[in-house]
């Protein structure tokens, strides 16, 4: 156990090594273009090139300038925009980390509780009309717009009902911070949790359900029949148990990406400077070296949420253990 | 002890009903060895999950009356099923490969049955757990009851399988083949620990094979289906030495001889069962009988002696 986590680890840290590579070399490398003309952005001055030049060590062997590149962000972190004009890059990209993390936790707490209850509850009450309709309210879900649906909260919560009982607490869009206002920054992200949630409650409301349902016609279920255990108990202890590895298979997927920068139209909708905002706003000025960041810590999620999975994983299945 | 009369379950099927048990009877005495044969899908199964209450798909339509120590259990309260399920009337299923929860150790399932039953506490249940390991000769069981299924192998996890159906000491065992999915040497031990856990426990056992060599083996009285039916009955002896039906005759030639030669081939019944979808009129095995006559278009019925058979060559 203690080794296969060991591994694991070293397996992560490889794999991050290898994207980084990567990133650096469709950057870099890329033939037939000027890395230092595309940081310093369009219709650039001789001068400004020729510091990005020296800044980034462009007339040196390629293994130093991915060790500058790699310092610049990840040591001495003065890695500097010339797009937004001597911007840091770095401290810029870590400013947004907190806002995404509240997003996506907040709404992952509320896509897993409502998912496990949907999907749980249509499984017992299965071919019954509750099945029915949880699972049609998990389609409608699925099926609506994140983006729309955020216009439409919006719109509700911020104008037209803004003044009535409902809506009154919603406090103006934007992000605060968990350290200075606690309360401010659960009631300003409420509605994001919600709206960015609706969609995957949907999704794996409808996952569970199938999952449980294809694990009730196993072998095993029988045998606990014969058990004389309760029903409720061969469900959930046998049931749901063997259900929950698809379950945490396709959460590590999704929140591995929504913390890389996936919740990209929430935080747009609702104004709040997250990884997905910082990375779209940089795409629009071709701004290189937040992209690049940016590109580099989502990678970086993505393999860690990965990592999470497969411990998860050891600990829900144990043929995974001691395969 | 088990009193089965006139036990019917159809399905409900897109095609029409599928009458996989049609009208069977029989008895099962305290102690005793009831074996079950037939061919695959006559029925052997089915008939046994009705017993066990097991029949879950809602398009089952279950009659007659299944008596077990007086009490009906057609219709019975899920909840008093339950309570008699896995406590006094056990089961044994055909593959140890899949009969066991994968997430779980051995001996958390197995411990997990005895709390069910039992008002005992955890660390009595555990040790019960220990002890049935060690009386299905299960090697360390100290440390085996914390494998997973994974771990063991078919014969071993039959074992657990077993160890479990015994963790609260059943009056009645259904074993249905529980040696089929095994090894020919693990089938050997399997079936000497059912003869010896027979002996202790005293349990009344129904034990469904395809394998006529088993039944010889181990069975009391014996119960030969066929198309859903019960096609003959009686005491082990007088089913081998004096086979009435046809079928039983044709099954009985398809077992390889103990002593002496063996044939070259053995013989296997040609043909194959009828539809249970829409069965033909008359007797289910004519088709395939070689000493069919006119009367057989009719249906022949069981008698009520001690051994009995389905057919008309015999009653008359
Ligand atoms: N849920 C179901 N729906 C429809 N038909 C079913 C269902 N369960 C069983 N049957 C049918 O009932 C018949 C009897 O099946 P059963 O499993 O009892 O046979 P069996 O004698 O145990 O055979 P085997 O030796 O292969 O185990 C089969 O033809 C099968 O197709
Ligand atoms: S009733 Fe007729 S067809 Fe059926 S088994 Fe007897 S002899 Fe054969
Ligand atoms: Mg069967």
């Amino acid at each position: 156990m203690i080794f296969a986590l060991l591994q694991r680890i070293a397996q992560m840290l490889f794999v991050m090594f290898g994207i980084s590579v990567l990133v650096f070399l469709i950057f870099f490398a890329t033939p037939g273009t000027d890395p230092a003309a595309r940081i310093a952005g369009r219709n650039a001055s001789p001068e400004v090139l020729e510091a990005v030049r020296r800044s980034f060590g462009f007339d040196q062997p390629m293994y130093v300038q991915y060790l500058t590149m790699m310092k610049k962000i990840f040591i001495t972190g003065d890695l500097t925009s010339f797009v937004n004009r001597g911007w840091k890059v770095v401290p810029a990209v870590m400013d947004t980390i907190p806002v995404t993390l509240s997003l996506v936790f907040g709404a992952a707490i509320l896509w897993v509780v409502f998912a496990l209850i949907i999907g749980i509850v249509a499984a017992a009450t299965r071919g019954s009309w509750v099945d029915k309709t949880l699972m049609m309210l998990g389609l409608i879900g699925i099926s609506m717009p994140v983006y729309w649906l955020g216009e439409v909260m919006n719109l509700l919560s911020q104008n037209r009902y803004h003044d009535t009982w409902i809506f009154s607490w919603v406090p103006p869009l934007g992000y605060k911070n968990f350290s200075d206002d606690p309360k401010g920054w659960f009631l300003t992200l409420v509605i994001p949790w919600i709206t960015l949630s609706i969609l995957y409650i949907g999704l794996y409301g409808r996952v569970l359900r199938a999952a449980i349902v294809e694990s009730l016609q196993e072998d095993y279920i029988r045998t606990a029949r014969a058990k004389g255990l309760s029903e409720t108990r061969i469900l959930l202890r046998h049931a749901l148990r063997t259900s929950l590895v698809a379950f945490v298979t396709l959460f590590g997927l999704d929140f591995g990406a929504l913390v890389g920068g996936s919740a990209l139209l929430t935080e747009v909708v609702f104004g709040l400077q997250g990884l997905g905002k910082l990375t779209y706003d940089a795409l629009l000025n071709l701004d290189l070296p937040i992209i690049m960041t940016t590109v580099l810590y989502a990678s970086f999620f993505v393999v860690m949420a990965n990592a999470v999975v497969d411990l998860l994983y050891m600990l829900l299945d144990p043929r995974v253990r001691t395969a | 002890m088990l009193k089965v009369r006139d036990l019917s379950v159809a399905f409900r099927t897109e095609q029409g009903m599928v009458h996989a048990v049609d009208d069977v009877s029989f008895d099962v005495g305290e102690g005793e060895l009831l074996g079950v044969v037939g061919e695959s899908g006559s029925g052997k199964t089915v008939s046994l999950l009705a017993v066990m209450g097991l029949i879950t798909d809602p398009n089952a339509v279950i009659t007659g009356s299944i008596q077990y120590r007086g009490r009906e259990l057609v219709g019975l309260k899920p909840r008093e099923m339950r309570a008699l399920r896995g406590k006094e009337i056990a089961m044994i299923f055909q593959d140890p490969m899949t009969a066991l929860t994968p997430v779980y150790t051995i001996g958390w399932q197995i411990a997990e049955q005895v709390l069910a039953h039992e008002k005992i506490s955890k660390a009595a249940a555990w040790q019960r757990t220990i002890d049935l390991l060690a009386e299905v000769n299960i090697p360390n069981p100290r440390e085996t009851v914390h494998r997973y299924p994974h771990q063991l192998s078919g014969g071993m996890r039959q074992r657990v399988v077993i160890a479990m159906a015994l963790s609260c000491n059943p009056a009645l065992l259904v074993a249905d083949e529980p040696t089929t999915a095994l090894d020919v040497t693990v089938q050997a031990q399997i079936l000497d620990l059912l003869r010896k856990l027979r002996k202790n426990h005293g349990s009344a056992i129904v034990f469904i094979t395809h394998d006529m060599g088993v039944m010889a083996e181990i069975a009391d009285r014996m119960l030969v289906m066929y198309a859903g039916r019960v096609v003959e009955r009686g005491k082990k002896e007088e089913l081998f030495l004096q086979p009435l039906h046809p079928y039983t005759r044709a099954l009985l030639d398809s077992i390889p001889p103990l002593t002496g030669k063996k044939p070259k081939r053995l013989r296997a019944i040609p043909g194959a069962p009828p539809n249970l979808l829409n069965r033909p009129p008359g007797c289910a095995f004519a088709p395939r009988c070689i000493e069919r006559f006119e009367k057989c278009s009719a249906e022949p019925a069981l008698g009520y002696g001690m051994h009995t058979a389905a057919c008309f060559r015999v009653s008359s």
